[in-house]
Parts: C-alpha cells; sequence; structure tokens
C-alpha cells in the first residue's frame, strides 16, 4: 500500500491547494487599484487586474477571461465616479458573488464638465483614503487576517505621506507663475487642486474626441497668450498633435506624464509612486528655470 | 469678417495650417488620379476593403517593436501589397471576380490582424496610432506623401496607356499587348502606397475619400480621362481646402468637414454637371446651328 499514500496526498492538493486556500482572490479594475491591493494584501492576497499595464481603462473591452477572473473573485476593487462604465454589466454578466469595493468612496469628487472627475488617484491624500478604504473591505473579507492587513496598511500610508512631501516640496522648488503646462488628457485635475498646478488640455475628459482646426489653433494662442512653459504627452493619445503645438508655440516638450495607468515592469512608472515620482520629476525638469 | 481673416488668415497665422494644406495638395496629386482609374475600373469600394487589409502588417510590425511608426508603416505596406497582388493574381488566373477575390482575402486578413492584436495583450488602438490627424503633420509624415505623389505621378504617367485602354477595352489591349496584368498589378501597389500614406497622415474616412468623391465628381465635368484626372486633382485640393477653412470657422473635426466639402461638390456636380448632370438631362440646351 505505500504506493497509495502519494496519490491520496496528490487528489487532496488537487482539491485543496494548499496556497490558494488561504489567499484571497482580488480583482481590480485598473493597474494603478492593482498596484494599491497588493501593497496593502501582501501575500495574503492574489491580485488581478482588468485593465493591466499600459492598457486604457476609459475604451476598454472586456474578454471571457475576464468574466471568469471576476466569477473567481471574492473582492472586487474599482476605482468609481463613473470610471469603469462597462464593469457592472461584466459583473452581471460573470455571476459574481465578489464584494464590491468602490475605493473612491469618501473623497470630495471634482467636477469634468457636468460629470465628475473619475482620476481622483492623481492626488496622494486621495490614494491615502482609497488604501484606508481597500484595508477595511480587505478585514471585512478575511477577519482572521486583520493584523497583516493592518500593518501593510500603515507601512503604505507612511511611505505615501513621504510622497506627498516630496510632491510639496518639488512643487514648491518651481517659481509659481510657470507652475503650467498643457496635455493631451485631463486627467490632472485633482493634482491641480492639491498641489496648485495648472493644466490645461486640448481634447476633452475622454481620449476619443477628435479636436477641429479651430481647437488647435485656439490651444496655441492661449499658449502664446498666457505664456506656458511646458507642454506634456500623456501615454495614451496620439501624440504629433502635441508635438506640432510644441514645435508651433516654442513651449518645451516636456515628456511623458502617467495618468490612468501603470507601464510593465520595465517601464518607468511600474508602481503607484514610481507614477507619482516619474511624473513629478518629469514636470520639474520642464518648469523649472 | 472680412474674407481676407475668412479665408487666408488661417493660413498665414498657424504653421500647422500651412501644413494640412501642404499634406491635402500632395495627397491630391497622388490620390485623386488613382481614384480615377478605380472608378473607370469599378473598383470605387476597394479603397475601403484595402484600409482592412492593412491592419494584419501593422499588428505585426506593433508585435516586432512596439510602438514604432516606420515598422508599423512597413508591416501595413507589405500586408496591403499582398493582399492586392493575391487578390489580383487570383482574380486574373481564375474564374473569380477581382471585388469577390479582394473581398476573402481582406476579410482574412482582418481577423488576423484582429487575432494579432489581441494576442499581444495591449488594448491599445492600434488603428488610432496608425492614423494620424491632418492637423498633427510632422516632418517626417509630410516627407512620406510627398515623395508618395512623386512615385504615383511618375509610375502612373509609365503605365498609362495600358492601363487606360484596359479600362475601357480590355479584349483589345489582350490583342495587342500583354501589359495588361502587370499593369494592373502596379495599379493595386499605387493604390496601396496612397491609402498607407493617405492613412498615416489623415485616417481612414478621409485618405480613401479624398480619392474616390473626387473621380466621382469629375466623372460630371468631363468626357475623356485626361480632363477627369485634371477636374478630380483641382475638386481635391479644393475640398481639402475649403475644409481646412471649414473646420478652422466651425469647430468641425477637420478630416470629416473636408469629406463633408467634396460630398457637397459632388452633389452639386450631380445637378449640374456639364456632363450628364441632372438639370442637364432636364434641359438640354438648343443644338448648336450653323
Amino acid at each position: 500500500m505505500r504506493w497509495f499514500a502519494p496519490i491520496i496526498f496528490a487528489a487532496a492538493m488537487a482539491v485543496h491547494p494548499l496556497r490558494a486556500e488561504d489567499r484571497l482572490n482580488v480583482v481590480a479594475s485598473f493597474s494603478i487599484l492593482g498596484d494599491l491591493a497588493k501593497n496593502v494584501g501582501g501575500d495574503k492576497v492574489d491580485v488581478a487586474t482588468l485593465v493591466g499595464p499600459n492598457g486604457d481603462v476609459h475604451v476598454y473591452a472586456p474578454a471571457p477571461s475576464d468574466a471568469k477572473k471576476n466569477a473567481d473573485a471574492r473582492l472586487l476593487v474599482m476605482n468609481g465616479l463613473g470610471l469603469e462604465g462597462w464593469l457592472p454589466r461584466l459583473v452581471q454578466s460573470a455571476g459574481s458573488k465578489a464584494t464590491i469595493v468602490t475605493a473612491s468612496n469618501g473623497i470630495s469628487p471634482l467636477q469634468l464638465g457636468s460629470d465628475a472627475d473619475p482620476h481622483a488617484w492623481q492626488s496622494v491624500p486621495n490614494v491615502k483614503i482609497y488604501v484606508a478604504n481597500i484595508r477595511d473591505a480587505l478585514i471585512a473579507a478575511d477577519p482572521a487576517a486583520a493584523a497583516v492587513f493592518r500593518a501593510n496598511a500603515d507601512r503604505y500610508l507612511g511611505e505615501l505621506d513621504a510622497l506627498d512631501a516630496e510632491v510639496r516640496a518639488a512643487i514648491a522648488k518651481i517659481p509659481p507663475e510657470r507652475r503650467k503646462v498643457i496635455t493631451t488628457h485631463n486627467a490632472f485635475g485633482y493634482f491641480a487642486a492639491a498641489y496648485g498646478v495648472s493644466f490645461v488640455a486640448p481634447v476633452g475628459v475622454s481620449t476619443e474626441s477628435e479636436p477641429s482646426a479651430r481647437d488647435i489653433a485656439t490651444l496655441i494662442q492661449q499658449i502664446k497668450a498666457a505664456k506656458i512653459p511646458a507642454v506634456f504627452l500623456e501615454n495614451l493619445s496620439d501624440d504629433r498633435l502635441i508635438r506640432r503645438i510644441a514645435a508651433e508655440t516654442g513651449a518645451k516638450a516636456g515628456g511623458t506624464l502617467y495618468s490612468d495607468s501603470l507601464t510593465d515592469e520595465k517601464g518607468p512608472a511600474p508602481t503607484y509612486i514610481a507614477l507619482v515620482r516619474h511624473n513629478i520629476k518629469a514636470l520639474t525638469s520642464a518648469l523649472g528655470n | 469678417m472680412s474674407l481676407y481673416t475668412a479665408l487666408v488668415a488661417p493660413f498665414t497665422e498657424f504653421e500647422f495650417m500651412r501644413r494640412a494644406l501642404a499634406a491635402i495638395i500632395a495627397l491630391s496629386l497622388g490620390g485623386a488620379p488613382i481614384g480615377v482609374f478605380l472608378m473607370l475600373r469599378r473598383m470605387s469600394l476597394v479603397g475601403d476593403a484595402m484600409a482592412h487589409a492593412i491592419l494584419p502588417g501593422a499588428a505585426i510590425g506593433f508585435l516586432l517593436s512596439g510602438l514604432n511608426l516606420f515598422a508599423m508603416l512597413t508591416g501595413g505596406l507589405i500586408a496591403g501589397f499582398l493582399v492586392a497582388i493575391l487578390a489580383g493574381v487570383v482574380s486574373r488566373s481564375t474564374g473569380l471576380k477581382e471585388d469577390a477575390s479582394l473581398a476573402t482575402f481582406y476579410l482574412a486578413s482582418l481577423a488576423l490582424g484582429v487575432s494579432i492584436v489581441s494576442v499581444k495583450g495591449t488594448n491599445i488602438d492600434l488603428l488610432h496610432v496608425l492614423f494620424g490627424n491632418i492637423l498633427a503633420m510632422d516632418d517626417q509624415t509630410l516627407l512620406v506623401v510627398a515623395c508618395n505623389a512623386t512615385i504615383t505621378l511618375v509610375v502612373l504617367a509609365v503605365i498609362y496607356r495600358p492601363l487606360v485602354i484596359e479600362s475601357v477595352d480590355p479584349l483589345f489591349l489582350r490583342s495587342v499587348s500583354r501589359a495588361g496584368t502587370p499593369a494592373h498589378l502596379v495599379f493595386l501597389a499605387l493604390i496601396v502606397i496612397n491609402l498607407v500614406s493617405g492613412f498615416q497622415a489623415l485616417g481612414t474616412l478621409l485618405a480613401v475619400g479624398l480619392m474616390i468623391l473626387p473621380a466621382g465628381i469629375a466623372r460630371f465635368w468631363s468626357r475623356d480621362i485626361s480632363g477627369m484626372i485634371c477636374v478630380a486633382v483641382v475638386s481635391a485640393m479644393l475640398s481639402g481646402y475649403a475644409g481646412l477653412v471649414l473646420s478652422f470657422q466651425t469647430r468641425i473635426p477637420s478630416g470629416p468637414a473636408i469629406i463633408l466639402v467634396a460630398a457637397a461638390l459632388y452633389i452639386a456636380s450631380v445637378l449640374f454637371g456639364r456632363v450628364g448632370g441632372v438639370v442637364r438631362q432636364l434641359f438640354p440646351g438648343r443644338h448648336l446651328e450653323a
């Protein structure tokens, strides 16, 4: 009967894989939320993201594998504020029983046109609220690991405090009259409100709409009139237009600001903290004297 | 608003408008004659089909070297050539009509392109990256468009005679010369390079539109092919200019504005055209008398 034991053991493993058993399946709607959930959950959770690195969360089309991720999840972290219009249908069609956490609960939303501006994560104080929401949801889902989640969240909140101070110190070094930039995607409303840099965008809130000749001309006149020192490209939109505008106005083309998604491991912004650091470095080097 | 501020000032004040105009002129020179031949050969919808055929090539370029415009364009060119030439060869050597074989190849090509893009897994809109905006002409794009116009005109001049004869009387051409098939294949290649250069400058709608609509307009103003080509080129340039002005004054995006102007010209031509226009047919002029 000695040959029998390994088989029973293997069968038992197949039914109850040990590692997956005590880990919580968490699905995040896009890469930045995924990073936050990983930081709070640590090795007690398995985090999957629906819109991965470099993906555009505004124009996302779910694949069947995403429905499967949802069906397996215990917790679904979403941003809310109208960012993931496609998510409710996906949850319904996947027959998911996951608890939905809206990470932006409790922040004070800004307006963008007639709707709420969803890009709340561009302000570090808001992300601290995100982290607290995710922590509480994780604790509710797995009370046994509460201590771990609290410790992780406290450590990460500390890092965010340091990051916030870093951003403020960097902005303080830029002369106040130079604190304005143009970017393709007006995803930086919260950043502007929190840190006092103005962002002007040539295209509307979505990456969809196409500008007319009039819009571009108005923008060029505006840059010249307001003496805006830098134009920024964003990682999602067509950048030829921005380079054209930069060439025509003499403003500096300041590289890339990451707004809606992290980059992959090799890119400059694989985590949320790296993303904010990258953006602030790009801003200071373009706007500083 | 004076006439000068309405029609000229946008171009003197803004470099991007001048660049857009230059691109329109180059594209009209290359694309409009191609459009005339497409129309004469009853291939007007081929442009749309080819637009889809280019996708897998662009996708492979994207797979090999990421978001590199040059690689994606080269890939697009190769895919377009392959589909055009395969379809041409099949229709020439079998009984299947050109449109049917082209439809088959472009659908297969499109399916392949979509699969390749999704295997790569990111959902950046490839076409969005590949297809430019007329207002965002950089030096590189302008050069590509200008080279394309030059090549097109030179090659058209070389294959002009067999192409014209084949358009009107293919049986006669076959009895006196064997230049028909090579001329046709070269013509298909010209379509592809014009589409690809049009795409990266303007986007699908505009690239195909600036090729086909002027040809439709020209049909109502001239009986002979060289006259048609001239009318087509001029009306393409005119639509481009008027469309840019329209977009500047009304906030309609530039691509659609240009096509709308061309469509308006087309409707005017259908009604008032000298050759077979509706009004002309209803009220024929008096016969010339000695």
